[in-house]
């Protein structure tokens, strides 16, 4: 089987590029090319990665300069294209900030920098990227981040519950929905969206953080495996 | 030239954490009268134009694309002439 080749994007403030390129080329075994901010060449990636950190300083709102990054241009025509793209963490914040996703992220409810590990329910696992996500356990994933209380407006919500848009939402070990469970105050607990054509999501959540065996907890792999085994079919 | 004083407001209907948790210090200061503190963002800069329908034009751009997100903030500015 033709395996896809990983894009990451780095920009100045970008701190979890490496981990995520450790990820894929040591766990998930894949070929996988780092793409510098300033170039305007996505080197022929089939998936594209904006890693999580806090792109250049996290200054203004979050991913607002970033948006703005040479690649991004090349970024946008690709998933515009329906080339596959996944923003991890800063990397939401930026689809967010360049439109390729609905909504906008603001400060954690209670103004905390939130890291931990949290549960995820699975909503959609009709997309690629949860295609390979079996059974209906929670997804074990950590968080780390001071802004992913995410917000739309009703109608965009609206939207995005018709379209089968929201991905994830935070849940507790058994999966269950409630306020207890969502760590940032987001609305509807939303963790992950995708797209309406289904090329373009965004997650709070590092899977990147749970993929090495060596850590204890794996089930972020499941998403890139998902990837890797979809993307062709 | 003109110096540019803009002013961008969070929509009211979303909430302010930062607004929000600073007021709690209010209320531990003992300023029990003080309500709904809103927590904005001022910015200023030059714009380097001969005409202010120039500098208006250049201003409203800077703010639609950059530095305010028009999903949830409004922004007004005052231009002034500056040697």
């Amino acid at each position: 089987m033709k395996s896809p080749k990983f894009g990451i994007v780095v920009f100045p403030g970008s701190n979890c590029d490496h981990d995520t390129y450790y990820v894929l080329r040591k766990i998930i075994d894949v070929d996988v090319v780092f793409l510098w901010h300033k170039q305007t060449s996505l080197e022929e990636s089939d998936i594209v990665i904006l890693p999580g950190g806090f792109s250049y300083g996290d200054y203004l709102r979050t991913g607002a300069i970033a948006r703005f990054s040479p690649i991004m241009n090349e970024v946008i025509k690709f998933a515009n294209k329906g080339g596959y793209v996944l923003g991890i963490c800063n990397g939401f914040q930026i689809l967010l900030e360049a439109g390729l996703l609905p909504g906008v992220m603001i400060r954690n409810e209670l103004l905390n920098f939130v890291c931990k590990d949290i549960y995820l329910k699975v909503e959609n696992k009709g997309t690629i990227f949860t295609k390979g996500v079996n059974g209906n356990s929670a997804l074990k994933i950590p968080i780390a981040h001071g802004e992913g209380n995410y917000f739309a407006d009703e109608n965009t919500l609206k939207e995005l519950e018709n379209n089968n848009q929201i991905v994830f939402r935070y849940c507790g070990k058994d999966g269950s929905i409630s306020t207890d469970a969502n760590p940032n105050g987001s609305i509807n607990n939303i963790a992950g969206i995708i797209n309406k054509r289904g090329n373009v999501l965004g997650m709070m959540p590092h899977p990147e953080r749970s993929s090495d065996p060596v850590l204890g907890k794996t089930d972020g792999s499941l998403i890139f495996k998902s990837l890797v085994n979809n993307i062709f079919n | 030239m003109f110096k540019a004083k803009v002013l961008i407001k969070r929509r009211m209907t979303i909430l302010d954490p930062q607004g929000k948790a600073v007021e709690i210090g209010a209320k531990h200061l003992g300023l029990s009268n003080i309500k709904n503190t809103r927590i904005d963002k001022y910015i200023e800069f030059n714009v380097d134009t001969k005409s202010k329908k120039a500098a208006e034009d250049e201003v409203n751009d800077y703010c639609k694309k950059l530095l305010a997100n028009p999903i949830m903030e409004d922004y007004e500015f005052t231009l002034e002439e500056v040697k």
